[in-house]
């Protein structure tokens, strides 16, 4: 059995939608970090199966898509996580239920 | 392509990711998303894209799970303690995947299986990020640069 | 017959591979996987316990004793009591660690530093797999080593632990950009990240007489002596063993260990030594290729781990010369010099390449690098911060 496109796109829902799960339930900001990165995990996934079953291109375009997301995840991992530090030094807490004040 | 590696990776990394988004303790929860990633690699490996599923590898596990974890312990003195589970995000997700499934599983044409295409060497990757798109990646890297920046301001004490 | 003998082992496998002719072709390929893990393991392990001893023996050496020399002879079946004695001892885990990432992260890291090991070509055609981007695999499973090392400061729970790998990852990511930017020429250079090609770029001679190893070109010099220097950090050797010092956190990350797990980390630690220096072998010494055209009757295995020895003695050197750094001026050297020095001779390696790869190329690159250097060593004022502190005494 060779896995055909369908199966590889189930996959990255899957996937996608567990980041989503990550993201909308649970309260601490981290966790919504991590469901956002796997949600363009499953991004990247789908765009690489469908250069891989799309045939022959030039240039490669789903795997450099891939990789200009990749490099944007980073940033924003970067970025999202220091906001956390940020706001934990003013409000004491990591929970995003609790970040209701503008001004502390 | 082989079905067996197939679905050890999907099993292996769905679980992973179900790990990462359900685990009470932050530490493991981070842990876990770095596996599922591997896992995402592993895929990008078996659908041909090795310099993909590397450059995967390398940014999200040495950097994007470093300051993960980096950021777990410097958060760690948390005085809102109680960080609940919402239901209704459980409810939402489960409702997407169900349309993204039926959706999947509804259009007949994705039921291909991969051509053979030469294989792709790191050579077209960069000779195609340094021609078509050197616009985009000189874009990539200044967005690098001010992400750099803007997390190094946003993190300095704040004076009082 | 040089070429049988050269060529000794990869027949070897050939021939085992024979025995299985009629099997499916994804059996004979996890058939020939096995035979190369458990060759590089066996060969690996070998080193690693032959070369704790001879570290202790030139140590002792150095500072003009004897070292070990009770078990067997010369004191050489000392690993292997040490093995036992390693093997036999309890296995302590604290009660308020965490107990899965304490048990994952000796696991981790002695796995991370066996899968680098596998790009690395032993000889000619002996390289355990061939990848396209093999030196961005290099790489790329190396950097989960920092996530190990906090696994396992994390996972002690223990406030030395923590400092120490704390210390380890703030080090070890200061000291990777050098690492991997002093890669980037060679890559350039040759065109590619494949480890094999890379060494088959090196194998000419210029004049008949000197090899082109990347080591003899004034950006490859460079780039080798960074690389050599970050990759000492990397291994977290002395002089930059700040993360495990024994005389201010215990033993840093692995405070928490005993018995076999510590065993591992200190695998571990060694086989990180064993890639990088292999590493740098490959990319900069001109592989398994001998150093002179009448030379070449010597296999080429034995002239890799000729090199590695080489590479292995030196870092033994420079434990039993070297004081420990403190940590700012580690931090200080990575950033404001390691890392301009790296990007120069990428720039370096660009003239040498624009102006011909000759005489010419070799003179302008060295001017680039001399001209970025003595800028460093004026802005940095380096007679100030990196010398000897002075002390005043009241006169």
């Amino acid at each position: 059995m060779t896995p055909t496109l369908q199966v590889f796109l189930l996959v990255s829902a899957a996937l996608f939608s567990i980041g989503l799960l990550a993201a909308l339930s649970r309260r601490h900001a981290i966790f919504i970090l991590i469901g956002i990165e796997m949600m363009l995990a499953a991004a990247n996934l789908n765009f690489i199966a469908f250069w891989r079953f799309g045939g022959e291109h030039q240039p490669p375009i789903g795997v450099i898509i891939a990789l200009f997301s990749i490099a944007i995840a980073a940033a924003e991992a970067a970025v999202g996580l220091a906001m956390v530090i940020a706001v934990y030094r003013h409000y004491r807490t990591t929970n995003v239920d609790q970040f209701d004040r503008l001004h502390g | 392509m082989n079905g067996a590696a197939f679905i050890v990776i999907a099993i292996s990394t769905l679980a992973a990711a179900l790990a990462a988004a359900t685990l009470r303790k932050l530490m493991h929860a981070a842990l876990s998303f770095a596996v599922a990633l591997v896992g995402v690699a592993a895929f990008f490996f078996l659908l041909g894209a090795e310099f993909v599923g590397l450059a995967l590898v390398f940014i999200y596990i040495g950097a994007v799970a470093v300051l993960i974890v980096f950021t777990i312990l410097l958060t760690r003195r948390d005085t809102g303690k109680d960080h609940g589970f919402n239901w209704a995000g459980a409810i939402i997700a489960v409702a997407v995947f169900g349309g993204l499934m039926w959706a999947i599983l509804k259009t007949q044409s994705l039921v291909i299986v991969a051509p053979h295409t030469p294989a792709l060497t790191v050579k077209r990757i960069g000779v195609a990020l340094m021609t078509t798109y050197v616009w985009p990646l000189q874009c990539v890297g200044l967005l690098l640069t001010a992400a750099l920046i803007g997390a190094l301001i946003l993190v300095l004490e704040e004076k009082q | 017959m040089i070429k049988s003998i050269d060529q000794v082992f990869v027949n070897a496998k050939h021939w085992l591979l024979s025995w299985l002719a009629g099997w499916p072709n994804w059996a004979t390929q996890v058939v020939s996987s096995l035979i190369n893990i458990l060759a590089l393991l066996a060969v690996f392990l070998t080193l690693f316990a032959l070369l704790s001893v001879l570290e202790r023996k030139i140590l002792a050496r150095i500072q003009n004793r004897y070292g070990p020399n009770r078990v067997g002879p010369f004191g050489l079946f000392q690993p292997i009591a040490d093995g036992i004695k390693m093997l036999i001892k309890e296995d302590i885990v604290p009660v308020r660690a965490d107990k899965i990432v304490h048990f994952l992260a000796p696991v981790l890291i002695a796995a991370v530093a066996i899968l680098t090991l596998g790009v690395i070509p032993y000889g000619r055609n002996m390289a355990p797999f061939t990848i396209d981007c093999g030196i961005l695999f290099f790489f790329a499973v190396g950097s989960a080593t920092e996530l190990a090392v906090f696994m396992a400061g994390w996972g002690s729970n223990n406030k030395f632990s923590m400092l120490g790998a704390m210390r380890a990852i703030a080090q070890m990511i200061s000291y990777e950009l050098p690492l991997i930017i002093t890669v980037l020429p060679v890559v350039m250079v040759v065109g590619s990240l494949t480890a094999d090609r890379i060494v088959a770029a090196q194998g000419n001679y210029t004049y008949g007489l000197i090899p082109r190893w990347f080591a003899f070109t004034p950006w490859g010099m460079a780039a080798f002596i960074l690389f050599f220097i970050s990759g000492l950090v990397e291994s977290n050797r002395t002089p930059f063993d700040v993360p495990e010092g024994e005389s201010e956190i215990v033993a840093g990350h692995m405070t928490e260990y005993s018995g076999f797990k510590y065993a591992t980390f200190f695998m571990a630690e060694y086989l990180g030594m064993f890639a990088i220096s292999g590493l740098a072998v490959t990319l900069f010494l001109g592989g398994w290729h001998a150093p002179a055209h009448a030379l070449e009757f010597i296999p080429s295995y034995v002239w890799f781990f000729a090199k590695l020895s080489a590479l292995l003695f030196v870092y033994v050197w420079v434990r039993g010369t070297l004081p420990r750094t403190r940590i700012d001026q580690m931090m200080n050297f990575a950033w404001k010099f390691m890392l301009p020095m790296a990007f120069t001779c990428i720039v370096a390696a660009a003239v040498w390449h624009y102006a011909g790869r000759g005489l010419r190329g070799w003179l302008w690159s060295l001017l680039v690098i001399a001209i970025v250097y003595n800028g460093l060593s004026i802005l940095l004022d380096t007679k100030r911060k990196f010398a000897p502190r002075v002390y005043r005494f009241a006169e």
